[in-house]
């Protein structure tokens, strides 16, 4: 699936500005953003919900309006998607009944934990209930690839722990996922590639890895100690381009290369305080971490 | 870590039988229709009251055979019930619940999706008639000539397309609530006013004119002349039908939204 400069607005409003990216076969994209950074109008684009004012899109090979995609992709629309009074499993086998080969909808009910809701109407499932309906209808026509717009939001942690199993392993089965979420980790989690959209524009992208991969000199030592420690000291006996700072209250932050001679001068510094430094990590940079770089905002905000 | 079996997902991609995909779509809103407690009061319920009450009680004029007379109205309104005020009705929460985007994103052609709901239109419409005459009968009705059946029969296709399509044009672009509201309000409008429980004649006669160009007089004058004088209807009747169905289809196409 190939996007290339993907342009919609709405009235004056530019929703996706330029925007480009590529599905490879096989493969788990995440469109990673805030609210509002254009994620699920591309979305919408790609599948065929709404006409792009600029650009070109083409999935799978083919128009994404052309009627004869649908049986090749499976869409899971943000909030889901059924009639009010339907049960549970008859929306599931009237979605199954438009495939030619479709998975068994009761054995997907049992496995999204839908068994037990099968007979209850759409409208008095739980908002997590029905996004892994939704799910269920994404997937029971066998797609090769799938658009999942947030699939785990209102999900509690075990289910999303389940949506990410199944993700994982329509990936290992060639299935193509196309996911957009606000979640760091659920991107990290799963996705080969990453695109960090903001205001309808890619800010980033690239391999989680290489989003979080570390910049040699951009790497960061933390730990905790007794709040207010005088750092002037520290500072002097760290090597120059070291930033050391106390990031909120007990909690010290060192940014810059961080190699073990600098372990070794944090810890020895401490220990001429007098105090004992707990959790000392030298951490990766998060997605969240460069969410904040690139745009000098907070990702959840 | 996966629990799943490789290969479960495997790709296999293709489009159901058409003739299923319709079975299964027509099947699933014909029975929400009739599992719904508001929709059976409305298309059901209520209509066999007022058959009842119209055909023992003389508070409303009614030209004799006084039952004939209101099984004509009384289907009249059955159809309005059911193809418009609670098509609208569905229609507008079926979009607040996401479920013509769900579909729409199937492998479901998107004439099919409309053709499964005229389908389950007709098979309410089917049933309500099915109830109202077995009611009637119970109630001394004597049947109409064969020609004139006939004639009942193609004025309620007719009706049902045509109220259908004005259901779906109310449905199709309001918010649900205001559609709950103005379908119900209309359903209440055209029964009193609209040549429904009052024929037109007891109307001044600048109203007449205009009620008589409305689809409820136009079906229930159809539905009087095929099954109480058993003859064809008028042609404005049938042309009145044709002429709001068309106009409602050809608006409604242009203004219905998914979502």
């Amino acid at each position: 699936m190939e996007v290339s400069g993907l342009v919609k607005k709405y009235g004056s409003v530019v929703a996706v500005d330029g925007l480009d990216l590529v599905v490879e076969r096989g493969s788990v994209l995440a469109l990673l953003g805030p609210n509002g950074a254009g994620k699920t109008t591309t979305v919408e684009v790609c599948e065929g919900f709404r006409r792009a004012d600029g650009g070109s899109v083409r999935v799978l090979g083919s128009d994404p309006r052309s009627p004869d995609l649908r049986a090749r992709v499976g869409v899971m629309p943000q909030g889901g998607g059924g009639y009010p009074g339907v049960r549970a499993d008859e929306m599931l086998r009237l979605v199954a009944a438009c495939a030619a080969r479709p998975l068994d909808p009761a054995w997907l009910l049992d496995v999204l934990g839908l068994s037990g809701v099968g007979r209850t109407p759409y409208k008095r499932l739980s908002g997590g209930q029905q996004q892994r309906l939704s799910l269920a209808c994404a997937l029971v026509g066998r797609p090769e690839l799938v658009f999942l717009d947030e699939p785990t939001a209102g999900m509690d942690p075990q289910a999303r722990r389940l949506v990410w199993e199944l993700v994982g392993a329509l990936r290992s089965d060639g299935v193509s996922v196309l996911l957009t979420t606000h979640l760091m980790d659920e991107a990290e989690a799963l996705a080969d590639a990453v695109v960090i959209m903001d205001g309808g524009r890619v800010v980033a992208a690239g391999t989680p890895a290489e989003l979080t991969s570390p910049h040699a000199d951009d790497q960061q030592l933390r730990f905790r100690a007794r709040p207010g420690l005088d750092l002037s000291l520290l500072t002097g006996a760290l090597p120059e381009g070291l930033r050391v700072r106390e990031a909120s209250r007990g909690t010290y932050l060192v940014q810059g290369r961080i190699d073990p001679q600098v372990v070794s001068t944090v810890t020895s510094w401490c220990a001429q305080q007098g105090v004992l430094a707990e959790e000392l990590t030298v951490a990766r940079r998060s997605l969240e971490d460069v969410f904040l770089d690139l745009t000098g905002r907070e990702l959840r905000s | 870590m996966s629990g799943f079996a490789p290969g479960t997902f495997t790709p296999a991609p293709g489009r159901g039988r058409l003739g299923r995909m319709l079975w299964a779509q027509t099947r699933t809103e014909a029975v929400l229709t009739l599992r719904n407690g508001e929709q059976v009061l409305l298309t059901v319920l209520i209509p066999v009251a007022l058959l009842v009450a119209l055909s023992l009680m003389s508070v409303v004029p009614m030209p004799e055979p006084r039952v004939g007379s209101a099984v004509a109205r009384i289907l009249a309104l059955a159809v309005i019930s059911s193809a418009f005020t609670g098509q609208a009705i569905a229609l507008g929460f079926d979009r607040r619940y996401g479920v013509l985007k769900r579909l729409a994103a199937t492998a479901l052609p998107r004439w099919l999706l409309v053709a499964g709901r005229v389908a389950a239109g007709f098979a309410v419409v089917a049933v309500q008639v099915v109830i109202l005459c077995v009611t009637a009968l119970l109630l001394g009705w004597q049947p109409p000539t064969a020609a004139g059946a006939l004639w009942a029969v193609v004025l309620l296709v007719l009706g049902t397309l045509s109220f259908g399509a004005l259901g779906v044009l109310l449905g199709g672009a309001l918010r649900a609530e205001i559609v709950l509201a103005l379908a119900n309000i209309a359903w209440f409008l055209l029964l009193l006013v609209g040549g429904v429980a009052l024929g037109v004649d007891g109307l001044p006669s600048w109203l007449v004119t205009v009620v008589e160009l409305l689809p409820s007089a136009a079906l229930a004058e159809g539905l009087q002349s095929a099954l109480v004088d058993g003859s064809a209807p008028g042609v404005r009747p049938v042309l009145v039908l044709i002429a709001w169905g068309v106009a409602a289809g050809t608006l409604a196409s242009r203004t219905t939204k998914l979502g």
